[in-house]
C-alpha cells in the first residue's frame, strides 16, 4: 500500500521492537510488527479490517525505539484514515465512533466538552458499558466535574472555512 | 594566449579517445571527438579505439610514438587514478619521458555524469582541446627514488598486531611493538574460549605472546603511546611516549613478592582486565600470563601518591619485599622515545560499545545485566569466579537471557552489524547452559554465521536445548505482572515467528554489545595521516584489490580498527598487511611523484610559506635567505604554491603555463 | 516571565483542578499566564487519525493566534495538546506541502503562521526559565517524608525528546525533590495509561491503570503524581472499575502542580484537591525529634 509518510516503511527489518515495547501489542489481533508487513505485502483488507490499528493509544514508543527509524505510530495514524476513509472499520467498535463523534464536536464547537462526547460514545456503542460506569458518574456529580454545558469558541465559522479550505488536499505529500 | 613555447622542438601529439566499452562511447561520440582533435594545432595523431589499456591499445600508443615520432601523448579514457600508471608506463617503454602522457577523464566526467549525447560530446571536446593545449607545455621529468627504512612499526598489541610482528620478525625485519596497557594481548587475552572450535583462547595466544616477549628482533614496549609520526614511506620518524609504570621492566622478574607485601592486603579497587568483576591492588600484574611478566603501579589508589602525586607517605613494603632486585621506583617520570621506521602497521583495534547508551536493557540499574565481555570473564576458570557463574548478588542462575545486536544494527547508535556477536552470542550461551545448567534464551534479529564450521555450531546449540526467539528485545525490566516473575528480570520481546509478544522472566541478562571505533580513533587517523568511514573505521585505500593498505604510502591497517571481524579474519589481515609491508621493504626503495614544488630565483625570503606547509618540507637557507623546499617531504599539495606573495614557487605538473593554457583550452570556442 | 497560555479542552473540564492549581502556582513564582483568546480544540489524537492535514490546520490556528498576539511562547499544560502543536510545528518546517496547506487555510480566516511560536509545556519552564532554586525559596511546607511516584505518561517526552529523556525523564524528580518529597524508583514513568482505551476497551485499558497502580504501590508510593489530564483522570476515575477487578491497589493521583501549591503554603482549598475521586490528603510531618520515626502519611479512604 503506497501512502505518503509511509516510505520508510521499506526499510523495516521486522525486528519486533515495535512490538516488544507497545503496551498494548497483547491485545492486538496482529502485532505492530505484523501489520508493517502486511502493509509492505499490500493485504490492504488484512490491515484495515484488524483491530490493531484501532488499538494503537499513540504513545510514541514504537517511534521512538525502532532501530530503522520508522514512525509507526504515523503509519498507525494513515491507516486509520485510510480505513474510515474507505468506511471499512468495525462498525460498533468504540474507538472510531468516539473519533468520529469527536471530529464532529470539534468542527461544530470548537472545542470538546469531555461528558458530552464520552455519553455520544455510549448511545453509539453500548449502553451496558455506559451502565457499567455508574459510578464514575456518581464520582462526576460528587467532585463538581459532571457538567455538560457545552464549551466552544467565539468564532466557530472560522473552523468550517478552514477545514474547507484543506479538503481534498494531503497534508505531507 | 601563450602562444607554443619557443625552446622546444616541434611539438608533435598524439590523441587517444577511448570507448571504454559502452562506458564512454555509450555517450559520447568518441570518433567525432576524435575527428575534432585531429584539427587542432600540434595534433600529428587522432585515434579512437575501443579499449586503450589493453594490450593491442598499448601496443598502438608505443607503434605510433616510434612511427609518428610523437613527443607528446593524451589518452582521453578514464580516472588517472585507475590507468595514470598504464599509459606512462607505455608512454616510457615507447621510448619517451613518461610525464609527457597526460590524461583526460571522460569516462567520469562526461559519460558516467551526463545523459545527453551531444551536450557530452561538446564537452569532450572541450576537455580535450585543454588537455592540447595543456601537454604542448609539458616538461621531461624524473622520478626520484628514496631508500627505505627496513624497521617496522607496529601500534597496538592485540591478535592482530602480535601475529604480524611475528611474521615480519621471522622474516628477519626489525619491528617496534606499542601497546596502550601494560600487556600485550588486547581483547582476545580476555576472551574464555573462541568459536567455533572452542578451544581455548590463553592457550593459543599465550604462546605467541611470549613468543613476542622473548623475540630478538622485536622490541616491545607497552603502557605506551606513539605521540608523533612524522616523515613519508620509507622514512618515518615516530615518537613514542612510555608512560611511567614505576617499576623498572629490566630489573623486575615477575615474582610478584611486591603484590604479596603491598600494605593493602586485600585487593580492592576495579580490575580492569576483569571488567571490574574482580579487584586488584595499586601494585599488580594485569593478568597471569601478561606479557611483559612485569608490575605496575596504580599512582591513582597506590598510598604512596595522593590523586597521582607523589608524596612518600606509605612504608614502602613492597620496595622492601623488592629487595636487592631495586625494580620499584617512584621517581619514574614519563619518558619519549624516537625511533625510524620505513612502515608502519596499525592494528590499533576496537572498543565495545557502551551499553548505558540504551537505558532500556538496564545495565547500571539491575546488577544481573552484564555485558558479554564481562560474562567471557566470568565463565573463564581463571576469572573472578574460577568459571562459576555466580550473579553479582551470589544467586546461580536458573534462565539466562541473551540479547544479540544492542549497539549493532541501530540507526539511533551504531548503524553496522558487529559481525561477530551472532557467532559469540551461540559460544557464550553453550559455555553457560555447559557451566550453569540454566535455561538460555538467546533473542536475536537475525543468525548470521557464515564461516568454515559456524553454521553447523548453530546446529549444535539447537539440539543443545538452547532456545531461539527471533526478536529485538523492547526492554528488560523489574516490574512483575505474574507471581512468577517476582524478582527476576523480564524481558519483553515479540516472537517473531509465532506472532506472539512474551514475558520471559530470567535471572540474567547478557547483553551482545557491538563493536565500535575506539574514543580516540580520529586522533590516531590524524597522526597517521589516515581517512576514516563515516561510521569511523580507518579506511582502506581500496575495499576489494586493497584491503590493508591506506591513502598514505607505508601505512597499512589490520584488524578491528578498519571494521569489525573475528579473529580468524583478524590474523589472516595481519598476515597480509605484514605481507605488504615485507613487499615494501624488500624492494628497498620507493618512487617520488615528481610533482612537487620548487621555488624560483624571485623568493624574497619573507617566510609566509614555511607554517603553511602541512609536512614541515620547507625551510630557509642560511646562506642564500631564500626557501628550500625537501623534495622527499614534499607531497605536491600546492598550498606554498598558491600562497606564495610574489609568485615565486611553482610546481612540476601544475605550472602556470600549464594551468593557464589548459584554462584557456576549456573555455576556448 | 510571560505566557500565552493555552489550557485545552480537558483543563476547562474532566482535568480542570490542573487549571485550578497550576494557575495560582504559575502566579506565585511571578510566571504571567494570559489566556490565549478564542483557542480552539488542538485535534489530539482522534482528528489525526481521520485527516492528519486538518488536525494539523485545527492546532496551527492556535499557534497562528498566539503569533498575531505578539506572544512568542505557548504554554500548554496537557501533555495531548503539548505534543499535537508541536508535531504541526515540526510538520510546518519539515514538509513543504504541509506549509502551504496551513498558509491556505490559516488564509480563508484571515490568519497567518510563520512557525515562529514556542511551545512549552510547565515542567520545562519550571526547571529551565524559573529554576529550582527559585522554586525552593517559595517552599514554606516542605513535603518531607511523601513518596511520591513520578509519572510522565507517554506524550510529553515521546517522540519529541524536548526537554528531557525520552526513556528516563527526570525533571519532575528533580522538581519534587525541591519541593522536600521523596522520589520512589518507578520503572513505569513514561509506560502509557492506555488513553482513551479505558472507556473504548475496558479489557485492555483497566488493566494498564491497575498496573501502574500496582507497581506505584509495590514501590511504596503515597501518590502518583502526573504532568497531563488524561492520565490523571484515568488513574483516578476508574479506581472503583480497577478495585474490584483486581483488589484494592489504588494510591491518590495527583497534578504535581497540586503538590507544588501544597509545599508552597497555599490554600488547599484552591487547588482542585476535592476534584479527585481518591482524595489525596497531605499534612506534613509535625515537628517532632529527629530520633523517633516519622509516621507514614495515611491514605485516604478509597
Amino acid at each position: 500500500m503506497r501512502m505518503p509518510g509511509c516510505e520508510q516503511l521499506e526499510s523495516c527489518i521486522q525486528c519486533g521492537t515495535c512490538s516488544g515495547v507497545c503496551p498494548l501489542s497483547i491485545y492486538m489481533s496482529h502485532t505492530p510488527r505484523q501489520v508493517m508487513a502486511l502493509t509492505r505485502g499490500d493485504f490492504k483488507r488484512e490491515v484495515l479490517h484488524s483491530h490493531t490499528i484501532w488499538l494503537c493509544a499513540s504513545c510514541y514508543a514504537c517511534t521512538v525505539e525502532c532501530p530503522q527509524g520508522i514512525r509507526i505510530t504515523d503509519i498507525m495514524y494513515e491507516l486509520k484514515q485510510r480505513a474510515i476513509s474507505e468506511g471499512v472499520y468495525p462498525r460498533r467498535f468504540p474507538i472510531p465512533v468516539l473519533a468520529h463523534e469527536f471530529n464532529a464536536m470539534v468542527q461544530k464547537h470548537g472545542r470538546i466538552t469531555e461528558l458530552q462526547l464520552v455519553i455520544r460514545m455510549f448511545l453509539k456503542t453500548s449502553w451496558v458499558a455506559a451502565l457499567a460506569n455508574w459510578r464514575l458518574g456518581l464520582d462526576l456529580l460528587r467532585t463538581g466535574r459532571f457538567s455538560l454545558l457545552t464549551e466552544r469558541i467565539k468564532r466557530r465559522g472560522d473552523i468550517a472555512r478552514m477545514l474547507d479550505a484543506v479538503d481534498g488536499t494531503k497534508g505531507r505529500s | 594566449m601563450i602562444a607554443n613555447p619557443g625552446n622546444q622542438p616541434e611539438v608533435r601529439i598524439g590523441f587517444y579517445v577511448c570507448h571504454c566499452g559502452h562506458n564512454i562511447a555509450g555517450v559520447v561520440d568518441c570518433p567525432a571527438v576524435a575527428a575534432y582533435v585531429a584539427g587542432l594545432p600540434g595534433v600529428v595523431l587522432s585515434r579512437d579505439y575501443k579499449y586503450m589499456c589493453s594490450d593491442p591499445g598499448q601496443e598502438l600508443l608505443q607503434q605510433d610514438v616510434r612511427e609518428h615520432r610523437l613527443n607528446r601523448v593524451i589518452v582521453a579514457s578514464c580516472s588517472p587514478l585507475l590507468h595514470e600508471h598504464t599509459f606512462r608506463q607505455a608512454t616510457a617503454a615507447a621510448g619517451l619521458n613518461p610525464f609527457l602522457c597526460h590524461m583526460v577523464n571522460l569516462r567520469e566526467h562526461a559519460a558516467w555524469v551526463h545523459t545527453d549525447r551531444h551536450a557530452a560530446t561538446e564537452k569532450a571536446k572541450a576537455l580535450a582541446r585543454a588537455a592540447v593545449r595543456r601537454v604542448t607545455w609539458h616538461r621531461a621529468l624524473e622520478v626520484k627514488r628514496a631508500p627505505i627504512h627496513p624497521q617496522v612499526l607496529i601500534v597496538g598489541g592485540g591478535i592482530a598486531g602480535i601475529h604480524a610482528a611475528l611474521v615480519l620478525a621471522e622474516a628477519g625485519k626489525e619491528v617496534f611493538l606499542v601497546e596502550r596497557e601494560p600487556s600485550i594481548g588486547g581483547h582476545m587475552a580476555r576472551f574464555d574460549k573462541t568459536f567455533p572450535t572452542l578451544d581455548c583462547a590463553a592457550c593459543i595466544l599465550t604462546p605467541k605472546m611470549s613468543a613476542v616477549g622473548t623475540h630478538p628482533r622485536i622490541t616491545l614496549w607497552t603502557y605506551s603511546e606513539v605521540t608523533k609520526v612524522e616523515g613519508y614511506v620509507g622514512n618515518f620518524t615516530v615518537t613514542v611516549t612510555r608512560k611511567p609504570r614505576y617499576v623498572h621492566e629490566d630489573r623486575c622478574t615477575g615474582c610478584q613478592e611486591c603484590v604479596a607485601h603491598c600494605v593493602y592486603k586485600e585487593a580492592k579497587f576495579r580490575d580492569e582486565f576483569n571488567e571490574g568483576l574482580g579487584k586488584r591492588k595499586p601494585i599488580y600484574i594485569p593478568f597471569p600470563q601478561a606479557t611483559p611478566q612485569v608490575t605496575l603501579i596504580d599512582p591513582l589508589v597506590c598510598l604512596n601518591f595522593k590523586k597521582g602525586v607523589l608524596t612518600n607517605r606509605c612504608k614502602q613494603t613492597c620496595v622492601e619485599a623488592c629487595g636487592d632486585r631495586q625494580a620499584i621506583d617512584f621517581q619514574q617520570q614519563e619518558e619519549y622515545l624516537q625511533i625510524k621506521v620505513g612502515t608502519i602497521l596499525v592494528t590499533t583495534g576496537f572498543q565495545t560499545f557502551d551499553v548505558r547508551r540504551m537505558p532500556q536493557y538496564g545495565y547500571g540499574t539491575f546488577p544481573n545485566v552484564y555485558t558479554a565481555l564481562e560474562v567471557e570473564r566470568l565463565v573463564n576458570a581463571s576469572g573472578p569466579t574460577g568459571g562459576e557463574v555466580l550473579l553479582r548478588d551470589g544467586r546461580r542462575p536458573g534462565a539466562i537471557g541473551i540479547v544479540h545486536c544492542v549497539g549493532s544494527r541501530d540507526k539511533k547508535t551504531n548503524r553496522w552489524c558487529s559481525r561477530v556477536c551472532c557467532m559469540y552470542s551461540l559460544k557464550l550461551a553453550h559455555l553457560l547452559k555447559e557451566h550453569s545448567g540454566a535455561e538460555v534464551y538467546n533473542f536475536y534479529i537475525d543468525l548470521r554465521t557464515p564461516g568454515k564450521g559456524y553454521e553447523e555450531f548453530y546446529d549444535k546449540l539447537n539440539t543443545e536445548g538452547v532456545h531461539f526467539i527471533r526478536g529485538r528485545v523492547g526492554e528488560v525490566t523489574d516490574w512483575a505482572v505474574t507471581p512468577e516473575e517476582e524478582g527476576k528480570l523480564v524481558i519483553r520481546v515479540e516472537d517473531t515467528l509465532a506472532g506472539f509478544v512474551r514475558r520471559i522472566p530470567v535471572d540474567m541478562v547478557v547483553l551482545s554489545t557491538g563493536l565500535e571505533p575506539r574514543h580516540d580513533a580520529q586522533a590516531v587517523r590524524r597522526m597517521f595521516n589516515m581517512s576514516c568511514g563515516t561510521e569511523g573505521f580507518f579506511l582502506e585505500r581500496h575495499p576489494k584489490l586493497a584491503p590493508v593498505s591506506t591513502f598514505t604510502d607505508g601505512v597499512f591497517i589490520a584488524g578491528c580498527c578498519q571494521g569489525p571481524r573475528d579473529i580468524p579474519d583478524t590474523v589472516a589481515q595481519a598476515g597480509a598487511a605484514a605481507a605488504e609491508a615485507l613487499a615494501l621493504i624488500d624492494r628497498g626503495y620507493v618512487e617520488q611523484e615528481p610533482n612537487t614544488a620548487h621555488v624560483l630565483d624571485d623568493c624574497s625570503g619573507c617566510k609566509s610559506c614555511l607554517p603553511l606547509c602541512p609536512y614541515a618540507a620547507i625551510t630557509i637557507d642560511p646562506v642564500s635567505r631564500k626557501a628550500v623546499i625537501n623534495e622527499a617531504l614534499c607531497k605536491g599539495c600546492g598550498t606554498c604554491v598558491a600562497s606564495c606573495p610574489s609568485g615565486s614557487i611553482g610546481q612540476h605538473l601544475f605550472e602556470d603555463d600549464e594551468l593557464l593554457n589548459e584554462i584557456a583550452g576549456v573555455l576556448a570556442e | 516571565m510571560k505566557f500565552s497560555y493555552f489550557p485545552g479542552c480537558s483543563l476547562k473540564g474532566l482535568g480542570r483542578a490542573y487549571e485550578e492549581s497550576l494557575l495560582p502556582v504559575m502566579a506565585h513564582l511571578g510566571v504571567e499566564l494570559e489566556e490565549l483568546d478564542d483557542w480552539n480544540c488542538c485535534g489530539a489524537t482522534a482528528y489525526m487519525a481521520v485527516d492528519e492535514a486538518k488536525a494539523c490546520v485545527l492546532a496551527a490556528r492556535n499557534l497562528a493566534l498566539a503569533e498575531r498576539s505578539g506572544m512568542s511562547q505557548i504554554l500548554a499544560p496537557c501533555a495531548a495538546c503539548y505534543l499535537v502543536l508541536n508535531k504541526t510545528k515540526h510538520y510546518f518546517h519539515d514538509y513543504p506541502a504541509m506549509q502551504q496547506t496551513i498558509g491556505r487555510a490559516l488564509g480563508a480566516v484571515g490568519l497567518s503562521y510563520r512557525g515562529a511560536t514556542a511551545v512549552r509545556h510547565p515542567l520545562d519552564v519550571l526547571i529551565n526559565d524559573v529554576g529550582l532554586e527559585a522554586v525552593k525559596q517559595k517552599v514554606e511546607r516542605p513535603l518531607s517524608g511523601l513518596k511520591v511516584a513520578t509519572y510522565y505518561g507517554c506524550q510529553l517526552v515521546r517522540p519529541y525528546a524536548t526537554f528531557d529523556d525520552a526513556w528516563n525523564p527526570t525533571t519532575m524528580d528533580r522538581l519534587l525533590v525541591a519541593l522536600g518529597a521523596t522520589i520512589v524508583p518507578f520503572p513505569l514513568k513514561t509506560k502509557c495509561c492506555g488513553g482513551s482505551l479505558t472507556g473504548t476497551v475496558p479489557k485492555a485499558g483497566i488493566r494498564m491503570v491497575y498496573i501502574l497502580h500496582r507497581e506505584a504501590r509495590k514501590r511504596g508510593a503515597d501518590c502518583i503524581a502526573t504532568v497531563c489530564p488524561l492520565c490523571q483522570f484515568n488513574l483516578d476515575a476508574y479506581h472503583a472499575a480497577v478495585n474490584s477487578r483486581y483488589g484494592r491497589v489504588v494510591v491518590p493521583t495527583v497534578y504535581f502542580t497540586q503538590l507544588m501549591g501544597l509545599a508552597f503554603g497555599l490554600p488547599e482549598n484552591r487547588l482542585g484537591l476535592n476534584r479527585a475521586a481518591v482524595r489525596f490528603a497531605w499534612r506534613p510531618p509535625a515537628p517532632v525529634p529527629a530520633s523517633r520515626p516519622v509516621a507514614a502519611p495515611p491514605l485516604a479512604p478509597v
